[in-house]
């Protein structure tokens, strides 16, 4: 089947529905299996240090305040303030009016400042309002987007408004790296998770993600080994990687493993690298420090031991 | 970034394995009058315990005391006998960590398919056929125990044939003498001791271990009723002829060579995940592994790119560690079939591929295999390898599928894979197998009924269907 040209929905629609189907049976089963992977001792440690790496530390909410935000970007440059040894966070992920504050913290230290932008988390608005959005975000020095795509127009059909959408947000982000979020909790099906994984990666966005954090379910394992099977096949067909991230609900470091087996069984160990996979999590990192902590000592610490930021 | 995993052992420390092991009649264990026999672990060669011979006198002294029990054993109330059965289902899941260690131990296959899939199958049999004893007037079979059966099993799934065997029997108010396979005692032996540790009345199990020999001294006795066996077409058709004549009632689950036939329209990921789990679940120490994948041409290139792509991630070595995905050949006997229809396949011109996978110094290995450019008239694609083999064949239409499926000896289970329903029930009406998987492979369940069509066997086992079995017809 060849790459559509995206110029009408019939032409979308013929390439997205003629994808093969996921058998939402299969899909859960598979996932499932994979989650009983036995991950111990030394793989354990080096899961473990993986996973704080490609953490985007967020803070969504309406009552997000400079201050917090500061707090929370020092915690994503120095997870662990006892240990030197622990790596710092792939980014943190803000609104776009922080996204400064956010950069002031961050500085130099190699972490990343992504910011949400075209209405999070709801997408509904203009696409001038999008854009503006996404360039306000970028002009306060963000470095990566995560959109949202238009779902209303998804399960309407209407592909050539999400596709365009999306060029048009990666032609706003110049250099800022693109990450497309699907919001997998509201296409409902596996079938729709795939066709709207090709739709974002077809149109240029350089990641795919689960979720908003805002709607449930979120980043469930057999939704994230469907994107990850879809990025897996593009470059299989396109020659271009396109990164995946997870987010929401992702809380244990059980469930931030599983996700790392996912991606080595799934995509190929290509992935499991910062700038090809990502947790959007806050809580999560907490129990890995913990449970990083009891890897080295052999003992358990109690919550007041870890920073609440 | 390279994610090695390390190695995740279960421990063997939850099983006691005994250095010797003797019959279990009239509910106690007993010497054997023939030559004790060794059982190994497959991945090691280690012997794991020494093994009584039973003799024909031996049997016999199981038989008279299954015939004693009988008597008491059948006369109880069904809500008697399901107390039991219930009482042994809960023993089951309280000792199954011991269990699957044991099983994985005796048998090579990985602990997380002894843990996940025979265990809790095991347990699930127990626990339907105790609920069956008390509502058998409702089963439409009638209510009337036959007497003593003799069951022989096989070595592939040693508890999971077992319970398949003795739940629905004692569940009719028979009891029963059993015979586990000769590599594979150990499990039914643990069992023995769960019958003991529920207060079975002596004589309702009785197990008998021992080789052919043994075996067909059960079947052969004369004070059998009924005969019970799972294992190859060969031995099948021995027992069908011993028991020829007599009023033994018979029951044969034999060998396969099923099709797994996946459309052009089929969910692909998942479709490679039902070849897999058909064809390299337990080693492919299947009766009804899908050993033969149809694939419609038009996606057959795609579909075995993506496959092979997916056994390069499947995890070969140390049955106890619990991210193995591939245990050890059951036997070096096995291993040697293996091999010898692995070497006519490339023989007979096919190609052979495996990923880069490699094996232990010690035990019994096989690498996962495809054989692709296979056609009909070759012997890896008629005979049962019972092993991690694959053969590859493709079709054009609907109807050359199950033209292809159909032409074959066996007949006991199928697969198939189209995201289209109508297409689906289709095939599911042409093809003759006693199982049609839809969309899935190598899924049990006890309230589903398993058994083939032509050289597979005959009879059912699970479900109300597997009552039929052990109960006298009505007349």
């Amino acid at each position: 089947m060849s790459i559509p040209t995206a110029s009408s929905n019939a032409s979308l629609r013929a390439f997205l529905h003629g994808l093969p189907g996921v058998d939402r049976v299969g899909a859960d089963a598979r996932a499932a299996g994979l989650g009983t992977r036995s991950i111990k001792t030394t793989a354990k440690r080096q899961a473990i240090d993986m996973a704080i790496s490609m953490v985007d530390l967020t803070t969504l909410e309406g009552a997000d305040t400079r201050g917090k935000v500061r707090a929370m970007c020092a915690k994503a440059v120095h997870p662990d303030p006892t240990d030197p040894t622990v790596p710092r966070v792939a980014a943190v992920c803000v609104y776009p009016d922080l996204v400064a504050e956010a950069r002031d913290v961050v500085g130099s230290s190699g972490v990343k400042v992504a910011s949400v932008a075209t209405a999070f988390p709801s997408g509904r608005s203009s696409l001038e309002v999008k854009v503006a959005d996404t360039a306000m975000a970028v002009a306060a020095g963000a470095d990566e987007i995560d959109m949202v795509i238009d779902r209303g127009a998804f399960l309407s059909g209407d592909y050539v408004k999400v596709f365009e959408e999306i060029q048009a947000i990666k032609e706003a982000c110049g250099e800022a790296h693109l990450k497309v979020i699907l919001e997998t909790g509201e296409l409902a099906t596996y079938d729709n998770v795939r066709r709207a994984s090709w739709l974002a990666m077809l149109a240029g966005g350089d990641f795919i993600k689960t979720s908003t954090g805002k709607v449930q379910p979120a980043a469930t394992l057999p939704v994230t080994l469907v994107m990850l099977e879809a990025v897996r096949d593009f470059r299989d067909r396109e020659g271009r990687m396109v990164g995946v991230k997870p987010a929401g609900g992702i809380r244990t470091t059980k469930d931030a493993i599983k996700m790392l087996v996912l991606v080595n069984e799934t995509a190929g160990p290509d992935w499991l690298d910062p700038d090809w996979f990502r947790l959007g999590a806050s809580s999560v990192l907490n129990d890995l420090l913990m449970q990083r902590q009891k890897l080295t000592t052999g003992r358990y610490a109690g919550p007041d031991y870890f920073t609440l930021d | 970034m390279i994610f090695e995993y390390a190695p995740a052992p279960e421990s063997r420390e939850v099983v006691d394995i005994r250095p010797s092991y003797g019959l279990f009649i009239n509910g106690e264990f007993v010497d054997g009058s023939g030559t004790p026999f060794k059982t190994v672990n497959p991945a090691s060669e280690e012997t794991l315990a020494e093994v009584a011979t039973a003799t024909e006198a031996d049997v016999d002294r199981a038989v008279q005391a299954a015939r004693k029990a009988f008597g008491v054993w059948s006369a109880l109330p069904g809500s008697e006998r399901a107390k039991y059965l219930f009482r042994i289902a809960r023993i089951i899941q309280e000792r199954a960590r011991e269990l699957a260690v044991l099983e994985s131990l005796d048998n090579g296959k990985p602990i997380k398919e002894s843990r996940d899939v025979d265990l809790p199958l095991v347990a699930a049999h127990f626990f339907y056929y105790a609920g069956w004893a008390d509502k058998l007037q409702y089963a439409g079979y009638g209510t009337t125990p036959l007497g003593v059966a003799g069951q022989v099993i096989p070595w592939n799934f040693p508890l999971l044939m077992l319970a398949w065997k003795i739940a629905p029997a004692l569940a009719c108010g028979n009891t029963v003498v059993l015979k586990p396979a000769e590599t594979t005692p150990l499990t039914a032996l643990l069992f023995a001791e769960i019958c003991q540790q529920a207060d079975l009345p002596p004589g309702v199990v009785n197990i008998v271990t021992g080789a052919g020999e043994t075996g067909a001294a059960v079947v052969g006795h004369p004070d059998v009723d009924k005969v019970a066996f799972t294992g190859s077409t060969e031995v099948g058709r021995l027992i069908a002829r011993a028991v020829a004549g007599t009023n033994k009632k018979v029951t044969l689950e034999l060998g396969g060579k099923a099709a797994n036939i996946v459309f052009d329209d089929a969910a692909i990921d998942q479709a490679v995940e039902g070849i897999v789990t058909g064809i390299f679940f337990n080693q492919g120490h299947v009766c009804c592994a899908g050993s033969r994948l149809l694939v419609q041409e038009s996606v057959a290139e795609e579909l075995l790119s993506s496959l092979k792509r997916r056994l390069s991630t499947l995890r070969l070595g140390d049955p106890l560690d619990k991210n193995t995905d591939i245990g050890a050949i059951n036997s070096a006997a096995q291993l040697a079939k293996i091999r010898e229809l692995s070497e006519a396949g490339e023989a007979e011109g096919a190609d052979r591929w495996s990923p880069a996978c490699p094996l232990p110094d010690k035990g019994f290995w096989f690498p996962p295999t495809v054989f692709t450019g296979v056609s009909q008239s070759h012997r890896i694609a008629r005979e049962e390898i019972f092993g991690p083999v694959l053969s590859v064949l493709t079709f054009r239409t609907p109807a050359e599928a199950v033209e292809k499926a159909n032409n074959t000896p066996y007949g006991l289970s199928a697969g198939v894979w189209t995201e289209k329903a109508s297409r689906m029930l289709w095939m599911a009406n042409r093809l003759r197998a006693g199982v049609v998987w839809s969309n899935t492979f190598n899924k049990f369940d006890p309230t589903s009924p398993f058994g083939g069509y032509k050289e597979s066997g005959y009879g059912r086992e699970g479900g109300r269907h597997g009552l039929e079995a052990y109960l006298k017809e009505i007349s």
